[in-house]
């Protein structure tokens, strides 16, 4: 074979990559570098996209995704286009907790869209609105593969399966 | 027959515990292969014996797949494992890393062995955050037992493998886009062929299957193609993982043999909720198209049977529908996912799935025209065959098969302005 196939080119001067981010959050990084041959270091992006998000209070900044970039080799437009490509990065603010309830097939079959009423009409806002205190984010998302237990949210890391507005008012009652 | 090969920890205590895995036969296959060196090409042949076919969605044989690649090529090669999972109404390999990681992993070191590859990467949907800690400790916990790593069990061979997380596109399910993901861009899929055998990770030769695929191979090597193959049907050999979702009782992944009656496998979930009629069933994840629930239930769960229906096996995603649904909603919500997550890289799927859903969006509405049925017809007919990959077929498909078998409720919402069904 002998198509083209080499990471992308970064054409910038270098910069001092201790510099850019925390030792903390360089070493989590370097974790997913390591897993990929050393010239992809690009193979980290997303990795990098994800670990810079959660640090940044859920969601990304213009200067985040270019320091990401620098950091590791690659044009800044192209970590733009990775972070705008996938649904799970933000580039605006969101809410303390990010509320993603699944409307797919199997979940509205089981009643998702009164989750969704009922998320609307306790939080004040509409789908894909933050409320205005900055405590909630409520998004719509698509199966989460979970369906077996629809409906389905996830909130940060974890799903919550055979909802139902009750059950849901008892999470949202323990948060802060 | 259940739970035979993915899910034969389950009933055990905490099943994804290396110490479990191993009292039920884990990497004894491994151990075998690795021994007393197996020639790779005997190896392909128990899994074309077997039977065993792509349980991503395509049914492609694996054994056949895994004969692509050759293992004295010299360079890089690699082993990739799609648990992307995003084909709505499926969700068997997340219990799988959560409840049998170490199936996939020895899957993977074997398969690593076959094509002479070194590296494996799990592609994990990146909310998956539960299945993929699952698979990391697992991970760890064969480097630690000398499983994983440099020097496997002694035998000279190295092979370790890495996790990559998703961030929520379900195009990264298709192979090419994933590969292309993984290498830190946007999930587009590549023009093929080439073919990832060829032209694959890293423009390497890369083995990719499905998390199924690769955690049912450790079982059949150790039991024997001919074992698992009896276990199913003609062409359909084995057990499969049947993720039932919708309106049953008890809806949950059920593994039994191929062929299985449908019947029998709904009745596993519980039946139809609140004993009422069933209506349709979309046997094989949203992409498949849907089969009427009277014809469904002579069906058998395989894939021959599946395809005289004029439907696909898929990913084994069963939803379950019942009378109390209107098909135009159902057709609505499906089209919208597939227009959502169209990557725009081709002309037909972009922008034919944006016109399948604002159509089958007014027509729910109440807002369709006479000629509407006619045009969605159309607009499927241009998507299908005509995309660089399959997401465009699997936006077309579901409408083909719902205008087929429940045309009269479409006409009704054109024609009265609302819901036949009274769902709303
Ligand atoms: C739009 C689209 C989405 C897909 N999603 C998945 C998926 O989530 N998981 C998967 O294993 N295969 C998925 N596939 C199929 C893969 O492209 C590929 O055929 C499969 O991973 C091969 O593994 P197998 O032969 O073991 O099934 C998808 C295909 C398309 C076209
Ligand atoms: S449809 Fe909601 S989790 Fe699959």
């Amino acid at each position: 074979m002998s198509f083209k196939h080499s990471p992308m080119v970064r054409v910038a001067d270098p910069v001092d990559k201790e510099a850019l981010f925390t030792p903390e959050i360089r070493a989590e990084i370097d974790r997913w570098v390591a897993k990929y041959p050393p010239e992809w270091r690009q193979s980290a992006v997303m990795a990098g996209l994800r670990i810079l998000q959660d640090h940044n209070g859920g969601w990304l900044t213009q200067p985040l995704m270019d320091d990401l970039a620098a950091y590791l080799d690659m044009p800044e437009v192209a970590v733009y286009e990775v972070a705008t490509f996938y649904s799970m990065y933000s580039l605006e603010p969101v809410g303390r907790h990010k509320l993603c309830v699944c409307t797919n097939v199997s979940c509205m079959l089981n009643g998702s869209d009164r989750l969704v009423e009922h998320l609307e009409k306790r939080l004040g806002t509409r789908l894909g609105g933050t409320t205005e205190d900055g405590r909630f984010t409520l998004k719509e998302v698509e199966c989460l593969g979970a369906c077996g237990g629809a409906p389905v949210m996830q909130l940060g890391r974890q799903y919550y399966e055979n909802l139902t507005p009750e059950i849901l008012d008892s999470i949202l009652d323990g948060l802060e | 027959m259940a739970n035979e090969c993915c899910f034969r920890t389950l009933d055990l205590d905490r099943p994804w515990l290396l110490e479990q895995y191993r009292s039920r036969g884990g990497y004894d296959a491994l151990a075998r292969v690795l021994g007393d060196p197996m020639d790779p090409a005997a190896i392909i042949d128990e899994l074309k014996t077997s039977g065993l076919r792509g349980r991503g969605g395509a049914g492609f044989p694996t054994g056949v797949k895994w004969s692509f690649i050759r293992r004295d090529e010299p360079g890089d090669k690699y082993i990739v494992c799609n648990s992307d999972e995003g084909e709505p109404g499926t969700f068997k390999d997340r219990d799988i890393l959560r409840y049998n990681p170490h199936a996939l992993i020895e899957g993977m070191i074997i398969a690593g062995y076959v094509v002479g590859a070194n590296v494996g990467y799990n592609y994990i949907r990146g909310e998956f955050w539960e299945p993929y800690e699952r698979f990391e400790g697992a991970l760890e916990e064969a480097r630690a037992a000398g499983l994983l790593g440099k020097d496997i069990l002694g035998s000279g061979f190295d092979f370790d493998i890495h996790s990559h997380l998703g961030a929520g596109a379900y195009i990264c399910g298709e192979e090419t886009a994933l590969l292309e993901s993984i290498e830190g861009k946007k999930g587009q899929p590549r023009f093929k062929p080439p073919f990832p055998a060829m032209f694959g990770l890293y423009g390497r030769p890369t083995l990719i299957n499905n998390t199924e695929s690769l955690a049912s191979v450790p079982e059949i090597l150790r039991r024997g193609g001919e074992w698992f193959r009896d276990l199913g049907v003609k062409n359909s050999g084995g057990t499969k993982l049947f993720s039932v979702s919708g309106n049953v009782n008890r809806p949950g992944n059920f593994e039994v043999s191929m062929g299985i009656p449908f019947r029998e496998l709904l009745e596993m979930a519980g039946g139809v909720k609140d004993g009422r009629r069933l209506k349709g069933v979309i046997p094989g994840g949203s992409s498949s198209p849907v089969v009427p629930g009277d014809l469904m239930m002579e069906l058998n769960m395989d894939y021959d049977s599946i395809a005289g229906a004029g439907s696909m096996l898929g990913s084994g995603a069963v939803i379950v529908m019942d009378d109390s649904n209107c098909m135009v909603r159902v057709l609505e919500r499906m089209a919208y996912f597939y227009h959502e997550e169209s990557c725009g890289q081709c002309t037909p799927c972009r922008e034919g799935t944006g016109w399948l859903y604002r159509v089958v969006h007014r027509i729910e509405r109440g807002e369709g025209r006479p000629e509407d049925l006619d045009l969605l017809d159309d607009v499927a007919a241009r998507i299908q065959g005509r995309t660089i990959c399959a997401l465009g077929d699997a936006a077309a498909l579901p409408v083909a098969g719902m205008l087929r078998h429940f045309r009269e409720e479409f006409e009704y919402h054109i024609d009265h302005k609302r819901c036949m069904v009274g769902a709303r």
